[in-house]
């Protein structure tokens, strides 16, 4: 057996099946995806949310996580981030030929892992193979089925003035983890991405309080540009001090050094909510008790005024506008 | 010591503002003259804590703003020779020159690379060696030294596919030439901090001594700012013009030697031009006859075309420091970072970025 995926793996002949079989049911199997039918069948009665998203992180391990686990959380989080309760996730491959089977094994191992832990179900996929330079060794799609919990109603618009800003923890980690590994940049850093399933935290901040009216989790664009997104959505301005913001040595080290700002800097495991201001301090309890929200915090408030802003009280003592990202952060030159 | 957060302590910060306030009594203008320094401004808020006596315009100090289309033309042509390998810092990939951007140049199939130093562009020449590559030099005196090392190694190793092209510019004798003008008064020059690490802050006296300005080199963190604009505020109280430093843990007076001597090995001045200032002598930098092969310019034959300038586009003007980012009409209209219409729009360290992105508040 070759040690490498190649083009036959795809031609959906004997050695696709052989994957499929042997490979893909071997780490991901439970009895929806064993049926090997051509679509999967579901039970479900209610509410659905449903998501997908596309993977192309390079490099595809990185300190933290490899692709796999992010594939399975990005998509459980996006369905989190709707107060859903993830339940199916569909898993496509599209690889470059040339893979090794190896690595093809751990990060199936990973989503497997990570799926356990989300307590979702991979119940369909696919696998493509490409030439050569038409992938960058692997990409992976996830699409997400979950259902929502009569009684939540959780929004990026439904924001209010008043309502308090709850991050779930330090930011910048994922995107300073991977950048630290990019060919020609390397540098080293004991930092590890943050990638992790939310589901968990946000089922027991729901179950803290019914007045949670918006989460969202930061990840390309960071921090920045998720508060902006929610404030022109909600119609309302966000206020939050910079002091407040959790911001990891390394991490802040790594940004200065670059030239970027650990607010538009990639997050896989952290979430914002927007949190009416009575019940603020029972959920970020509750969220600390929680290891993905151990370091939580209070970082600012909804405002009227405004609409579609987002102020950051500096360090200082002075305030600035907090713009969306444009275009992809370049270092720069001096 | 982490030498950020000290420098960014909120409780000095507001000792050190109030201690400007207590202090400044006349009228003063002071420029900062790095792009650095204007996004610490910015950044930061400074502007909004200092006195109404003091005005603080942003200066020339962006090595990507102050490119000139005509240059910027010439790097997007080399980009375009045929096998080119073309490595830039991060900053000028999205720099509209006449027709196009280096961006835009690599979509349509230049091979152009970032690099993060001078070492990984010599790095892809040596794994590269059936084609050329050429490095874009655009810096100040910061960059020009680490420039010049990687010209002595190539040329140590016989790395014979390395090329610059040399946009090198030195900032003391563009103030000069700012001064000179009579266009701008000023009462302080906030000097650069890295340039002022490799020059040393002796390279200023001439202007506290011949213009009677103040000069003190600065810092980028928040209280290296304000350290300095206290210490320009004490001498204009005094009637006193001195060069200090702000920036002890980066800055001699001597300056680095050693960088100084690569730099002067290497390159030699010229005449440079400035967006907004046409050519102005000696403020460039050339290969010096020994080193002259691995000057892009002359290895490669190229066209860049006719130099156009940007319709209503005041970045000239803006870093001149005779017009301020929001006199323009295209700011945050039909100029934005997302499409930028001037160089001062993209750049990290421009005048219009830090305006559009920290400015704007109350």
């Amino acid at each position: 057996m070759s040690d490498r995926i190649i083009m036959a793996h795809g031609s959906g002949g004997k050695l696709a099946h052989e994957l499929i079989e042997k490979t893909f049911l071997g780490a991901l199997s439970n009895p929806l995806l064993a049926r090997l039918d051509d679509s999967a069948v579901l039970d479900c009665k209610g509410r659905l949310a449903f998501t997908t998203d596309s993977y192309v992180v390079k490099p595809i391990f990185f300190p933290g996580g490899d692709i796999g686990r992010l594939a399975v959380c990005g998509t459980v989080n996006d369905l989190a981030m709707s107060g859903a309760v993830p339940l199916y996730l569909s898993l496509a491959f599209i690889i470059e030929e040339g893979l090794l089977r190896d690595d093809l094994n751990r990060i199936l191992a990973s989503i497997q892992a990570t799926s356990r832990e989300a307590d979702v179900q991979i119940v369909t996929g696919d696998t493509k193979v490409v030439d050569r330079g038409s992938a960058d060794r692997l990409f992976i799609n996830t699409a997400g089925l979950g259902l929502i919990p009569d009684g939540v109603d959780i929004s990026g618009s439904n924001a209010r003035p008043g309502d308090k800003v709850i991050l779930s923890g330090t930011i910048g980690d994922h995107g300073i983890a991977v950048l630290s590994q990019r060919e020609g940049l390397s540098f080293s850093t004991a930092l590890g991405s943050d990638c992790a399933p939310l589901n968990g935290l946000v089922a027991e901040m729901i179950r803290a309080s019914q007045r949670i009216h918006a989460l969202r989790d930061p990840t390309r664009g960071g921090l920045a540009t998720t508060l902006n997104e929610i404030a022109a959505q909600s119609k309302v301005s966000i206020r939050i001090e910079e002091e407040k913001i959790p911001v990891r040595d390394e991490v802040r080290g790594a940004c200065e050094m670059l030239g970027l700002d650990p607010l538009y800097v990639a997050n896989e495991g952290k979430l914002v909510a927007m949190v009416a201001p009575g019940d603020a301090e029972v959920v970020l309890a509750r969220m600390r008790r929680n290891a993905y929200g151990r370091e939580a915090s209070i970082i600012g408030e909804v405002q009227p005024d405004h609409p579609g802003r987002v102020v950051m009280k500096t360090r200082i003592g002075a305030s600035r506008i907090v713009d969306m990202l444009v275009g992809d952060p370049l270092p720069r030159i001096c | 010591m982490k030498f950020v957060d000290e420098f960014r302590s909120s409780e000095l910060a507001q000792r050190l503002v109030h201690s400007i306030r207590h202090h400044s009594t006349r009228r003063a203008r002071f420029m900062e003259f790095c792009g650095g320094h204007t996004v610490t401004i910015m950044k930061h808020g400074i502007r909004q804590l200092l006195p109404s006596t003091i005005e603080m315009l942003s200066g020339p100090g962006c090595p990507v703003c102050v490119t000139d289309n005509a240059d910027l033309d010439k790097a997007i042509a080399l980009a375009r020779v045929p096998r080119v390998i073309l490595t830039t810092f991060g900053d000028m990939l999205k720099v509209p020159g006449s027709r196009a951007s280096l961006q835009e140049a690599r979509a349509a199939g230049a091979d152009v690379r970032i690099v993060y130093s001078t070492l990984d562009a010599l790095q892809i020449a040596r794994d590269n060696p059936a084609r050329p590559v050429v490095f874009l030099g655009i810096g100040f005196e910061t960059t020009a030294p680490t420039v010049a090392a990687s010209v002595l190694q190539a040329d140590q190793e016989g790395v014979h596919n390395y090329h610059v092209l040399s946009l090198h510019k030195l900032c003391p004798p563009v103030i000069k030439t700012l001064l000179d003008s009579g266009e701008v008064r000023l009462h302080g020059l906030i000097c650069p901090g890295h340039v002022s690490a490799v020059i040393g802050s002796n390279a200023w006296e001439f202007i506290s001594r011949d213009y009677g300005i103040p000069c003190v080199v600065s810092g980028f963190e928040p209280l290296d700012v304000l350290q300095c604009v206290h210490m320009l505020v004490s001498q204009v109280e005094r009637s006193e013009s001195r060069v200090e430093i702000a920036y002890r843990r980066g800055v001699r007076p001597e300056g680095n030697r050693r960088a100084l001597e690569l730099m002067d090995r290497v390159f030699e001045a010229c005449p440079a031009r400035w967006r907004g200032m046409g050519s102005v002598p000696a403020t460039g930098l050339r290969f010096r006859e020994a080193y002259r092969r691995f000057d892009a310019e002359s290895a490669f034959d190229f066209d860049p075309g006719p130099t156009l300038e940007p319709k209503g586009c005041i970045c000239g003007e803006v870093l001149r420091a005779v017009r301020t980012p929001r006199d323009c009409q295209l700011f945050g209209k039909a100029c934005t970072p997302a499409s930028p219409v001037g160089p001062c729009m993209v750049s990290s360290e421009g005048s219009c970025a830090a305006y559009y992105l920290y400015g704007g508040v109350e």
